[in-house]
């Protein structure tokens, strides 16, 4: 025990005294927290919108003022020409169009029926789905409205018919940021977890010291919990630390115990800290291991349903992450946070980490030799 | 010299169809400066890797300090010191820190550290240069530090892995004395180099060539064998032979 | 010129002989263009829901065939009271709850209207708006299939067209994307740290006193990378126009030459970086943070621009790679000509040219 307290006492010495890992660990955390928060940002709104009308009546221009009322579109430009309308969209300057048919009022009282186009821009797919969902929706609550109005009808004379409705639990006001902020905490630890740890231990490689300590009685598993050890406890500092920014700037809701998150932190930087290890066993030199880190990593990211939900993904994929311990961490900080999940809805998901943590570590220690 | 702190007997390693050492047997006794000399390549750093329990031989014998290199590899590392010819201390941590460390992972108590801390530096003249960071010291320096916090815990046996690799003629000088010092007082020393003028100080000199061992005996020994006048002379005619 | 390709030859052995560095270097367009295209949709797969059925009568029970049937829903669990939702929600799975009240067919029979409420677990908004959206079009579907095709009275159809991506498939916003982040690494990061991997071994000084000079040395360094960068861009456009049918419906040469430029922007930039220091890890720092990130997080790449907040759309001006973006979806999605894009190519070329005159200021200050 007394080898490891040297060993850490050695390792932060090093690591506060190199002058490129303070702005890691201080600056870079309040950095990506504001930036990606912002950036991240999928909240739809203000979308812009061209309103081509050849119809130019009362009933058109209602809708038009309905569906800049709602707040998810802005009016870009309003005209009768269709070639202006198409060049907005082209230039990006108008992410979908509404064209208001000639006769729009007359036919739609006297054919009972009439279309209106909705062309969106689809260059990115869920914007558009999005944007294309709201539109028809407004448009339908608006021919419901106008309907009532011209038939001078009552809801229950109607014919028969669901009555759908909607309740958004745990974020009612849709602030994606709630749902943004824990999922970029948890890439921040990940990143502390995983690189730096890995390239500590290849760096005594390239520097030779590891030589020295090689033919010391320095046990294995001292050497490794003191080499990894440092890095837990500062990842949970930069969780701790990031959670009170998150609190503090984006009045981040704690709903359950934030315990539990750093409970499940604990196992997860585990898993974490075994990756880098199994990577600083097979690699010579820190630029290798941080091109290798950083590949794993993108994967890990982008896989954990972070950016784009789990369900969105097809079904193979969808399986693939069941191996993601990113995805575990992501699906739980949120569970936490917003919802109030507690022990009882955790524990599986904390089972599966402590399984990935001694698998992986298992896998570097017995690749890590000592007797190279 | 009843009493041997290295003795190998067809200490062989192969790495797939090389043998880097081909059944070297020699003993080292206890108090003795034991030179290893050869070419580059010629496998003395694979000996060296053997003996410290770095590397598994691939087969023959070899005990050192009394332990046996396949099975008790812990106990020797406690009884040994080394110093490779890569510099092995830490270059951002300063001349006490690195001490500390170093002491620390032996597992010598905090009271001994610190005596010892005070003895080294007082012994180096480094008292000064306490708490600056070891990159800041010249090579020479650096050298003498690193073989004194070798013998921090009191080995019976230091290896040396070519020590003064660069260093100017009047510091390899004074890292001798530390040598004969420590020697002195009944540690073995194994060292390596390729400084014929620093194989004249040692006991006795081994001689390796191709993985085998070609000579072995005093510097005296062996110029009179090879009638040579002096150990580059020896040297020499063996590489010379080999080619 | 013959010493100078002497040096280039150097380089090439530099990169070649490293196989894990080049390993992922072509591996890593392969794998996120694989991701990408194949793993991130814009579709629900088999969101879990849960079902409190209060009525269990033939037409509740056919609703919740009905939403099952589709690949879109699976159902989790079934509840059976509203207490149970609170949990459900909390262990994770569960995305959406439809609560189907009692004497669901009476009511739908003889009231003429039943209520459906849909509970969704909105700390994803947009999950939870598009589940909604999906759960909405199933129960109306399901409507239909019950009264048959009534027709109302004053009718809007809204007809949606997607317009240059039909498919609403991610291709369009992340080969391009890929590609950016590609040249990037390969160009900007990988040069700089080539660059002062040199300095930091001390090498750079034995070049320095050779006969070569100072700009040779560094155009020497500098070529393989471009060949590779170029060679890195034709495997994500032949595999973006041959695996997922992405369209080039402009010039294929000015595509070309905009990568070799956008090439030579971030090599430019790379040489810049090695300019500013003369550690390995320091480069690679700056890299990463410096341009990998905002790359990634403000090209409008991964996260559309016009959501984030004016400082950030302000700061994305400076990064090449939103120009870059620019240039290839214009080109590629909606066939322009160099005259529609003459503007930010205008600006990627200025960028080059700027960044090449400070790193040259920079590099005569250091060696004299």
């Amino acid at each position: 025990m007394r080898t490891i307290f040297f060993i850490l006492q050695k390792e932060f010495l090093q690591i506060f005294r190199n002058r490129s890992m303070l702005p890691i660990i201080f600056a870079m955390p309040v950095v990506q927290l504001l930036v990606l928060a912002f950036a991240a940002n999928y909240e739809i709104k203000n979308l812009s919108i061209d309103v081509v009308d050849h119809d130019g009546g009362t009933w058109s221009r209602q809708l038009r003022d309905k569906l800049t009322a709602s707040g998810y579109f802005s009016l870009y430009h309003q005209s009768a020409n269709t070639a202006q309308a198409m060049e907005d969209l082209e230039t990006g300057g108008a992410d979908l169009i509404l064209t208001i048919p000639r006769h729009f009022e007359r036919d739609l009282v006297r054919e009972n029926e009439v279309r209106v186009q909705l062309l969106v821009n689809a260059i990115n797919g869920s914007k558009a789905g999005l944007a294309a969902g709201y539109a028809s929706s407004i448009i339908n609550d608006f021919n419901r409205r106008i309907r009532l109005d011209w038939l001078a009808l009552d809801e229950d004379d109607a014919p028969a018919h669901f009555d759908v409705s909607y309740r958004y639990w745990y974020n009612p006001d849709m602030n994606y940021k709630y749902f943004m902020v824990p999922g970029i905490l948890v890439v921040l630890v990940t990143m502390i977890g995983a690189f730096l740890s890995g390239m500590n231990i290849v760096k005594e490689k390239e520097m030779g010291t590891i030589e020295q300590l090689n033919v010391t009685p320095i046990r294995k598993i001292h050497f490794i919990t003191g080499k990894l050890l440092p890095f837990w406890i500062i990842a949970l500092f930069e969780l701790a630390f990031g959670l009170t920014v998150g609190k503090l700037v984006f009045h981040l809701p704690v709903v359950g115990n934030i315990g539990w998150v750093f409970l499940f932190a604990s196992v997860y930087l585990l898993v974490m800290l075994g990756l880098g290890l199994l990577i600083s066993t097979f690699t010579d030199t820190q630029q290798q291991s941080m091109f290798i880190t950083w590949f794993f990593l993108i994967i890990f990211v982008l896989m954990s349903g972070l950016f784009t939900p789990i369900e969105s993904m097809p079904p193979w994929a969808q399986k693939i992450t069941l191996f993601n311990p990113v995805a575990y961490f992501v699906k739980v900080i949120r569970m936490v946070m917003l919802k109030g999940s507690g022990w009882a809805d955790i524990r599986y998901y904390l089972g599966v980490m402590l399984v990935f943590a001694v698998v992986l570590n298992g896998i570097a220690v017995w690749n890590y030799r000592k007797t190279v | 010299m009843n009493n041997y702190s290295i003795v190998t007997k067809d200490l062989t390693k192969r790495f797939g169809s090389f043998t880097a050492t081909d059944a070297i047997t020699f003993e080292v006794g206890q108090g003795e400066i034991f030179g290893f000399l050869g070419a580059n390549g010629a496998g003395k750093t694979t000996a060296m890797r053997m003996l410290c329990g770095l590397l598994k031989p691939s087969s023959g014998e070899a005990k050192v300090a009394g332990y046996d290199i396949y099975t008790q590899t812990e106990q020797i590392k406690k009884r040994i010191g080394y110093m490779s010819q890569k510099f092995s201390l830490y270059e951002d941590l300063t001349v006490k820190e690195n001490i500390r460390f170093y002491g620390g992972i032996y597992g010598l108590s905090n009271q001994q550290i610190k005596e010892k801390t005070h003895a080294l530096l007082d012994r180096l003249q480094l008292e000064k240069e306490a708490r600056q960071l070891v990159s800041s010291l010249p090579l020479g320096w650096k050298q003498k530090l690193s073989f004194s916090i070798a013998l921090l815990h009191d080995p019976s046996i230091v290896f040396l892995d070519e020590p003064t690799g660069g260093v100017d003629p009047i510091t390899r000088r004074q890292f001798w004395d530390l040598i004969y010092e420590s020697a002195d007082k009944g540690v073995t020393i194994f060292v390596t180099t390729h400084y014929m003028d620093e194989a004249e100080y040692c006991n006795r000199i081994s001689i390796m060539v191709d993985g085998k061992i070609k000579a072995l005996d005093t510097p005296a020994g062996l110029k009179k064998q090879f009638n040579a006048e002096s150990m580059n002379d020896v040297f020499l005619q063996l590489a010379r032979a080999k080619s | 010129m013959q010493q100078f390709f002497v040096f280039v030859r150097k380089e090439c052995y530099h990169i070649f002989r490293d196989k894990r560095t080049l390993l992922i270097l072509f591996g890593m367009p392969l794998v996120l263009i694989i991701l990408f295209g194949f793993a991130i949709t814009n579709e629900i797969h088999h969101a879990q829901i849960a079902v409190l059925d209060q009525s269990r009568d033939s037409y509740s029970q056919r609703l919740v065939r009905k939403m099952t049937a589709s690949r879109y829903f699976e159902v989790n669990r079934y509840l059976s009271s509203y207490k149970e939702i609170g949990p459900a929600f909390r262990q994770g799975d569960v995305k959406l709850v439809v609560v189907i009240p009692g004497r669901f067919a009476h009511s739908f029979e003889h009231e003429k209207v039943a209520a459906v409420q849909l509970l969704t677990d909105a700390s994803d908004p947009n999950t939870a708006t598009t589940l909604i959206n999906y759960a909405n079009a199933m129960i109306i579907q399901y409507q239909q299939e019950l009264t048959g095709e009534i027709k109302l009275p004053l009718t809007i159809r809204s007809e949606i067209q997607m317009v240059y991506n039909p498919s609403l498939k991610g291709v369009f916003l992340f080969v391009p994307g890929v590609m950016t982040l590609i040249l990037m690494l390969v160009s900007a990061m990988m040069t700089s740290i080539t660059i002062t991997r040199e300095k930091e071994l001390g090498t750079m000084e034995i070049l320095l006193v050779s006969p070569l000079k100072p700009v040779m040395i560094i155009a020497g360094k500098v070529v393989p990378y471009i060949v590779l960068s170029f060679i890195i861009s034709l495997i994500i456009l032949a595999m973006g126009t041959w695996v997922f049918a992405m369209p080039v419906k402009g010039s294929l040469l000015l595509l070309l030459l905009e990568c070799i430029l956008f090439g030579l922007t971030a090599l430019s930039l790379g040489i810049l970086i090695s300019s500013m220091t003369n550690s390995q890890q320091t480069a690679m720092m700056i890299s990463l943070m410096g341009l990998m990130l905002p790359t990634v997080l403000l090209s409008g790449f991964v996260f559309p621009l016009e959501s984030m907040p004016k400082p950030l759309q302000v700061v994305a001006n400076v990064l090449p790679a939103k120009w870059f973006n620019i240039i290839l979806k214009d080109v590629m999605l909606k066939g322009a000509g160099l005259r529609q894009v003459w503007m930010p190519t205008a600006i990627l070329c200025g960028m080059t040219v700027f960044f090449l005159a400070v790193s040259i200021r920079k590099f005569k200050i250091r060696l004299s």
